[in-house]
């Protein structure tokens, strides 16, 4: 597990003052962990509309998209639950496992009301008997959530029963399809699609899952109105999301943004700051200079190659050597995979290692060009999208730091040796971390 | 109505009997695994294709309606 310690809307989110007042707050302005008493006070009630569907038109006015990373529309996602034709499961997605990200386990924290009342509003809204709460065991966290459960139903918030399943600490526990297997008391594997989650999930039942932080934003949706949430954010993207910011200078914090700042409101992108990871170890690198210029959303970020994914950003200083970076955290994605499909299983080793190559020796072209053919055969060859990042996030490395491989191969790096920037975790244990603990 | 092959890569072992089988749509990467062209089944390579699903040890080949 990676130590969560983002501090709220404080050090390192410079500039807050530039982003619209109007946003829905995720996070509690006190930067206090929001109790029953201070939610029902700022929010009031839980808007439950007396029967299924009458939600879901409202979630597709507001262009809410799921914040997990694949920004799908939640209010499709929620019509294609409910017209699945059999009772359904709605699952909160907590257990985000990106070693850089730290919104959800902030989220979850600070506002855990908010998410449960989302949680409760989407199982009303698609006609679901059963929620699970799923998320890591971060040693507290879970503990607290019980109680809040416990405490919700003692003051009859919830009509819809809720369990809390942990999530083991690997890397794939919140890739859809895993976390439908360990909540069906499996291995957090991911499995083959079709069936989609949406038409056969936890217990063999369409289920909807949403990340976390869309069932926030849901809550916040189903009170205040879809225009309300469409005041912040672009007309394409509309509304806010939660981001966890790396300063090139160290620190971490986790900030809501509106969909559209640029990129340079969020990160100081100094002279000191080379390139900036978009997207977290399945994202995309960019050189500095092209960050700048870019800003939060889709629309922005697809040219060049990347996406707002679950808002993780990185400024990697300039004294650090990027391809040093790139193979720690490639190591630590092949030690990741699930080790079930060829390509990714052969693929992602052959890969790291010869990152480490570039990074750590005088690479030669042959390594390079291997390098490049790997990526091509473990890219869409694999039954979940875990190659296919490891290859997006490779790949732009190898083209932001093209002339710091030339340098390597006259083997002019000082950097290289250096302190590491990203946080890369230790790798498995054993084979059975896979299974959640109990 | 056209058809398209897919693998299973869960399933799939790297056997190998599909790209004997069927060279003409599928070869085998440098670890043995089936790396598909991607199209349509032509016409012609119906027959040849079903026996490929059909032999293939792991049942990961599949043969469905091309989207």
């Amino acid at each position: 597990m990676t130590a969560h310690s983002a501090s709220l809307m404080t050090a390192g989110s410079p500039r807050p003052d530039r982003l619209p007042a109007q946003f829905p707050q995720l996070l509690p302005a006190d930067g206090r962990p929001a109790g029953l008493p201070a939610h029902l006070a700022a929010h009031g009630p839980l808007p439950y509309r007396g029967s299924a569907g009458r939600l879901i038109a409202d979630v597709r006015e507001s262009g809410l998209t799921g914040r997990g990373g694949a920004a799908f529309p939640a209010g499709r996602k929620m019509a294609a639950v409910a017209a699945a034709g059999r009772e359904p499961v709605v699952v909160a997605n907590g257990a985000e496992s990106e070693p850089l990200s730290e919104k959800d386990v902030t989220l979850l924290r600070y506002s855990p009301h908010l998410v449960l009342d989302g949680l409760q509003l989407a199982a009303e809204a698609v006609g679901a008997r059963r929620a699970v709460l799923y998320l890591h065991d971060d040693g507290s966290l879970h503990g607290r959530l019980n109680e809040i459960l416990a405490e919700r139903r003692s003051a009859g918030l919830d009509r819809t029963a809720t369990d809390l399943v942990l999530a083991p600490p690997r890397f794939l526990s919140g890739q859809e399809t895993a976390a439908v297997n360990v909540i069906n008391g499996g291995p957090a594997l991911p499995g083959f699609t079709p069936p989609r989650t949406f038409e056969r999930g936890v217990g063999g039942l369409p289920t909807l899952m949403q990340n976390v932080e869309t069932l926030a934003h849901l809550a916040l949706i189903a009170r205040y109105g879809a225009p309300w949430f469409r005041g912040a954010g672009t007309a394409v993207e509309p509304g806010s999301m939660l981001c966890t910011v790396r300063q090139a200078g160290g620190g971490s914090a986790v900030v809501q943004a509106a969909l559209g700042t640029p990129l340079g409101d969020l990160l100081l992108l100094s002279d000191d700051v080379q390139a900036v990871l978009v997207g977290g170890y399945h994202g995309t690198w960019l050189p500095a200079g092209q960050a700048r210029r870019l800003s939060l959303s889709n629309t922005a970020l697809r040219p060049a190659g990347a996406s707002a994914g679950a808002g993780v950003l990185a400024a990697l200083p300039a004294g650090s050597c990027g391809l040093a970076e790139t193979a720690r955290v490639a190591r630590y994605l092949a030690l990741e995979s699930a080790g079930q499909c060829g390509p990714c299983l052969n693929g992602l080793p052959r890969i790291a290692t010869a990152l480490g190559t570039v990074a750590w020796s005088r690479p030669d072209n042959r390594v390079t060009a291997d390098l490049g053919r790997w990526a091509g055969l473990a890219e869409r060859r694999g039954a979940c999208h875990h190659p296919d990042g490891a290859v997006r996030f490779v790949r732009s490395a190898l083209q932001v730091f093209a002339a710091e491989i030339r340098c390597h191969q006259r083997g002019a790096c000082t950097a290289a040796a250096g302190q590491p920037f990203l946080p890369v975790p230790a790798g498995p244990a054993d084979e059975s971390d896979w299974r959640a603990p109990r | 109505m056209s058809q398209q092959l897919r693998v299973n890569p869960i399933a799939c072992t790297g056997h190998g009997l599909c790209a004997e089988l069927l060279p003409e749509l599928i070869t085998l990467d440098e670890w043995g695994y089936p790396v598909l062209d991607g199209r349509p089944v032509p016409r012609g390579l119906g027959g040849a294709a079903r026996r490929a699903v059909a032999s293939c040890p792991a049942l990961a080949l599949q043969l469905s309606p091309a989207p």
